[in-house]
This record gives C-alpha cells, structure tokens and sequence, in this order.
C-alpha cells in the first residue's frame, strides 16, 4: 500500500500491464520521447522501446483506426488521446467499427482496447482542452465507458480494461490528476467495470456523481453533517456504461432522496439516464423530486477565470445548497 | 504515371496454365453470380446487391499472390472477386445476400457484401468509407510486431482516397514500412462523382510519392499487369521494404447497387465502350491465342459455374433465416463462448 495521486497510479498500471504481457502498447501523440503530456508514460520508450510505445503523427481517427487493426491480429494496444477534446475526428472509428465489430460479425472478431482520454475542466483548459465527452460514448452499444476518480480505482480500472475483451473508454479527469491522492495497494488487484462505489455512507440523501464533481459532492457532504447534521450517501458512478443500476438504486431505496451531479452539459448527459433510472424503478419509493445538477448548456469551458468559475459553480457553494434543499424537501 | 503494361507471358510470371484456368473460373464464377444476384434482386428475393463486373480482372490478379492462412484481406464491398480466391464459395455469399442465419460475414446483421471471416482472415469493414485503411496499417503493424512472415492487402474504390482515414492509413503504414499493400480500383465514379471531381490529378497513385511508398498504376482489365505489380509489391511487404500504392485503372459496369441508376450520370455509350475491354474476354483471348484451351471448353466451364451458382442460390434460399432472439447477441464477449 502507498500513497499516489490520480496519474501516478494510471502509470504504475499500465506500466505494470505492459510489463506483465507484451502484447500490449501504447501509441498516440507525444507518448514516446515527450512520456506524454501529462507524463503517463515517462520512461516508458525506454524501457519497452519505440515498437510497443509508438509516437503517431497527429491523426486521431488513426491512432483508434491502427489500434484497432493491431486488436484484430492479437495485440492489445492502449490508444491515447491526448486532450478528449480531440477524439472527436476518431468518433467514427470508435462508434462505427470498434464497438460494432463484434456486433457485425456475430461474435467471430472482437476489439480488445484501450482508448485514454484526459478529460473535463477546471484546469484552465478552455474550450479544447476542458470538455465532458463521456456521454457521447456512453451512449453507443458495444463500448465500455468508465471515468474513476480515485488512485486506487484508477490503477484496477486500467488493468481490468486492458484486461477486458471488447474496447474501453477511459476517462481520466485532468483536474483529479495530481489533486487527489489516496492509498493504492499494490497486489495488482483489478476493480470490475460496471461497478459503481459507495464512497461515502450516509442515511438522509443518495449523491451520485462522478469524476472531479464526485470529489466536491464529498466535500460538500462533510461540510453538511459537520453543519446541519444531515448525512449524504454519495455514490461513486465510476462506470458509465456498463451502468451499475443496482447500487445506485439501493442506496436511494435507503435515502428516498437522490440527487445527480456531473461536469458535463445539462442536457442529455449522463445525469439524465441516471435520473430517469432512478425515477423508472424507485418514483414511489422518493420522498421528493430527482435533482439534477449538471453543467450549463453552453458550449463549452470558457477560459477567463471568472467565466470558468461560473461554470463549475454558477452560485456560491451550489452544491452544498442543492444538497441541503434536497434534504429538507 | 504511365500506365504500366506486360507483353509478359504467364510463364515469365511464374504463372502455370492451372493458375490461368483458375483465375479464370474465378473471374467467370464473380461474374456470374453477380449477374445471378441481380436476378434475384429484381425477383424481390433480395432488397439489395452490389455488382462486381468489371472488376473482376483487377480483384482476382491483386487477391491472387495472396497465401491464404498467411496473409490477412481487407476488402471492401465491391470486392466479390477477392473473397473468392479467399476462399469464400458461391454458397456462403448467397447466404449473405439472402441475410440467412449461416452468412459467415454477419449472420444477416449486415448488409450483403460486407465481407468478413476469421476463418479465412477477412476482415469485417462498414459502409463508411476507407475506415479499413488504418485497420490493414494496424493488422501490419502487428504483423511485423509479432514476427510474422506475412501481408495484408487493403482494397478500396478511388471514391475512398479523398477520406482522411484513407490518408493516416496510407501515412502510417509507410512510417512504420508496415507489410501491406494498398490496391484501388479506380472505375471513375464514387457512385456518380466523377474522378474530375474527386480529385485534380490524374491517377491516384501519384500520391504515393507523398507518403513515400512506391506507387503504380496498372490496366485493371490486364491480369498479368495487376497481378505482376501485385506479386512485386507482396515482395516488397514480405522483405520489409514497406507499403506499395497500387492504382488498377477499371470500370463497372452495372450501376453501384441495385438501388442506384447510372443513366443518370453516365451514357450507354460509355458503358458500353468499357465492355469491349473486358477483363475476362482479354484471358480468354489469350489463353485460346496460346491453345491453353478453346472455345468449347470455356462454354463448358460457363455451363458447370451457372449450375454450380444456381445450386448455391437454391440450398441458400432454403436456409433458415436469423432466429430474432439473437439480435441482442453478440454486443459484447460472451462467457459461453
């Protein structure tokens, strides 16, 4: 067991997994002699050497095209992107051939991947370098989306993807990266995609979020018992697609109360499948309306800082003040 | 680019009389259940085909270097010819343009001509257009990785060069002299745009020279010629020089699916001017010009591929259709197997 932030510990597994089977590698930009931009894979080139940690030209519908071609002839490659914001040129190649072909083929080919994406904002990122994209994804049958948020989710997230027969989306917030450390026991454990986590139990409300708005819902419940007395659940979704329905759902049966907040645009976001879940299976059992929180419906971050702070915080401690309005609904 | 031409014989090209006999049952066999097809589908028995004539030439020359249960097909869904000399028969493509339960491309989730067998190491393609480009760069890549003495082909329609996936694909594999050979069959029009307008050069293997791989434009109705260039760009892969742009200039002859009319963007004329150069007759001409064999014996071969088709569409017709239960199998990797 030691401590790690966010990054460290998406190194050490891959690092691990790279180490333990060598039909896995890594391309993208700036991976090789830069070690990534955001250092991921430092020492890596050297290491595993340029055949398994491939610099690519700058193509990103290549890199997930190449990857896949490299899973369909017995390798496993982990394709970085390096901002999410640039996935978008490979959106075709993931939703139309990586995630289909198993579909297409009934069963005979399948894609064993990895696709990394730093992701969200809060970094002075701005319009290319801060956006939420898991919605998209999480949206297409036949891929796996998972963004966990702490340093021990992180590294057995990553060896379970790699681990994982079909493609897996892999989002890594840029602002939990060096902000949110955490003990990460190093017996190579893996943590199953399709699992969300309570992370903080409570009896009085159910939060449920993700990414670095999972880390602010947490602060914002320790500051409502330590002030109001109230206890939040907090839910960690950690796995978009496969949704774990059911731990969501236990916890709102326990807290009749059930509140959703994500990074990402309002409006047909994740927040809204989950909302819609909760209130399928469980309307009767809720002691008030389903709150979403979930970013304004603008375009995207903008850059200014006090424009960037109205997008993570539209009014002054807004989280705390849902949460509480929800429990005394 | 001057077009390059043989006066090579088959002999100087390692090609035995079994081999000229061969392609041409194979380009006779695509030709005639292309035209069976079409038959079907206007008897309502098949919503939807894609015609092959043309070709054949240029897909059975480029498939024909090719070892099978080495090297790996990436064709796309005009490439009837090639998933034969793979060793796809008459009867599995039926299967796929009837949509039954036993098409090994798909088991009918497809559209017809979506190639696809592990078996055979056809790769499956979509409809969207070059996104199998970078995947013949990744299969070579891999290839190469893992020590295999083998080659992929990647084929695909001049339409397909103008998408950017065509040029990472082409971009990649020659950074990496990945082992794959990259074969356009460029019949003029993507569906109805012409070459003109896709394009301000004259011959798409020019831009070979942009990625720094060798290019070569052949006649594509000339089996020697594309199966020539072929063969020296298989070598080429295999001794890892690298990736070739090979150009066979061809033309179709019927319209890009059944759902298309080409009188609309082409003349009668024009069509049938192309019909004169057709690749089958060329082999034919030159196989009876060298006593390899004679008129009778061609009918012959004619009369016994049209009932082997015509079995292969009765014993597809009568095969069970997808069963619906299965249309959620297969999202992803199922623990039974």
């Amino acid at each position: 067991m030691s401590e790690k932030n966010l990054v460290t510990a998406i190194r050490d597994s891959l690092h691990d997994e790279m180490a333990r089977d060598d039909r896995v590698l890594l391309l993208g930009e700036d991976v090789g002699t830069r070690g990534g931009v955001f250092k991921v894979s430092e020492g890596f080139l050297d290491e595993f050497g340029e055949q398994r940690v491939i610099d690519t030209p700058l193509a990103e519908s290549g890199i997930v095209g190449v990857a896949i071609g490299m899973a369909l002839h017995g390798l496993i490659p982990v394709a970085e992107i390096e901002f999410a914001d640039f996935i978008h040129p490979a959106f075709d190649q993931i939703l139309s051939e990586a995630a289909r072909m198993r579909y297409r083929t009934n069963g005979d080919w399948g894609c064993p991947m990895v696709i990394r994406a730093p992701c969200g904002g809060g970094i002075h990122g701005a319009l290319y370098h801060s956006q939420s994209i898991e919605a998209f994804y999480a949206h297409i049958p036949g891929i796996k989306v998972v963004m966990p948020s702490t340093p021990a989710d992180a590294a057995g997230m990553l060896r379970s993807a790699i681990r994982d027969p079909d493609p897996v989306l892999f989002l890594e917030h840029k602002k939990c990266y060096r902000l949110i450390k955490g003990d990460v026991p190093e017996d190579g454990f893996t943590t199953p995609i399709g699992s969300a986590d309570v992370k903080r139990e409570g009896s009085d409300l159910t939060v449920v979020a993700y990414g670095y708005e999972l880390h602010r819902c947490l602060e914002a419940a320790a500051r409502l018992a330590a002030e109001e007395g109230i206890e939040a659940e907090v839910v960690d979704v950690r796995s978009l697609a496969p949704l774990d329905v059911e731990t969501i759902l236990t916890s709102v049966r326990k807290t009749s109360r059930a509140m959703v907040v994500y990074e990402d645009n309002r409006t047909y976001g994740a927040g809204a499948e989950i909302a819609a879940t909760i209130a399928e299976r469980e309307m009767f059992d809720l002691d008030a309306p389903i709150v979403r929180v979930g970013g304004p419906d603008i375009p995207a971050m903008p850059y200014a800082a006090a424009l960037e702070h109205y997008y993570m915080d539209p009014e002054p401690d807004h989280l705390f003040v849902r949460m509480l309005e929800l429990a005394r609904f | 680019m001057s077009t390059q031409v043989t006066d090579a014989t088959h002999e100087s090209l390692g090609l035995t009389v079994d081999d000229l006999l061969s392609m041409h049952r194979m380009m006779l066999t695509a030709r005639l259940i292309d035209e069976a097809a079409l038959r079907q589908n206007r008897m309502g028995r098949a919503p939807f085909v894609v015609p092959v004539s043309g070709h054949e030439g240029c897909q059975i020359a480029t498939a024909w270097p090719m070892r099978r249960g080495v090297d790996v097909w990436v064709p796309y869904y005009r490439d009837l010819g090639v998933v034969l000399v793979a060793g796809m028969t008459p009867e599995e493509i039926f299967l796929g343009i009837f949509s039954k339960a036993g098409d090994p491309s798909s088991a009918g989730r497809q559209m017809p001509n979506h190639w696809s067998s592990r078996r055979l190491a056809i790769v499956s393609h979509s409809s969207p257009i070059a996104t199998q480009v970078p995947h013949a760069a990744g299969i070579a890549y891999a290839m190469r990785y893992r020590g295999e003495d083998a080659v992929v082909a990647c084929w695909f329609g001049e339409g397909a060069t103008s998408e950017g996936d065509w040029h990472e694909g082409l971009n990649f594999a020659a950074i990496h002299r990945a082992p794959v050979v990259f074969i356009c069959e460029n019949n003029e029009y993507a569906i109805s745009v012409h070459q003109d307008k896709q394009m301000a050069v004259k011959d798409v293997a020019s831009r070979a020279e942009g990625y720094g791989m060798p290019g070569v434009v052949v006649d594509g109705s000339d089996v020697f010629a594309c199966f020539s260039a072929m063969k020296e760009a298989h070598d080429r892969a295999r001794a890892g020089e690298g990736p070739t742009l090979i150009e066979c200039k061809t033309y179709r002859y019927l319209p890009h699916t059944s759902d298309d009319d080409d009188k609309t963007y082409r003349t009668r004329a024009e069509v049938e001017q192309h019909r004169h150069h057709d690749p089958i007759d060329r082999l034919v001409a030159y196989m009876i010009g060298r006593d390899i064999t004679d008129h009778e014996r061609i009918q012959a071969a004619h009369d016994e591929i049209k009932g082997e088709v015509e079995a292969a569409i009765t014993a597809a017709w009568d095969a069970p259709d997808p069963d619906p239960a299965t249309a959620t199998r297969h999202v992803f990797a199922e623990d039974d197997g």
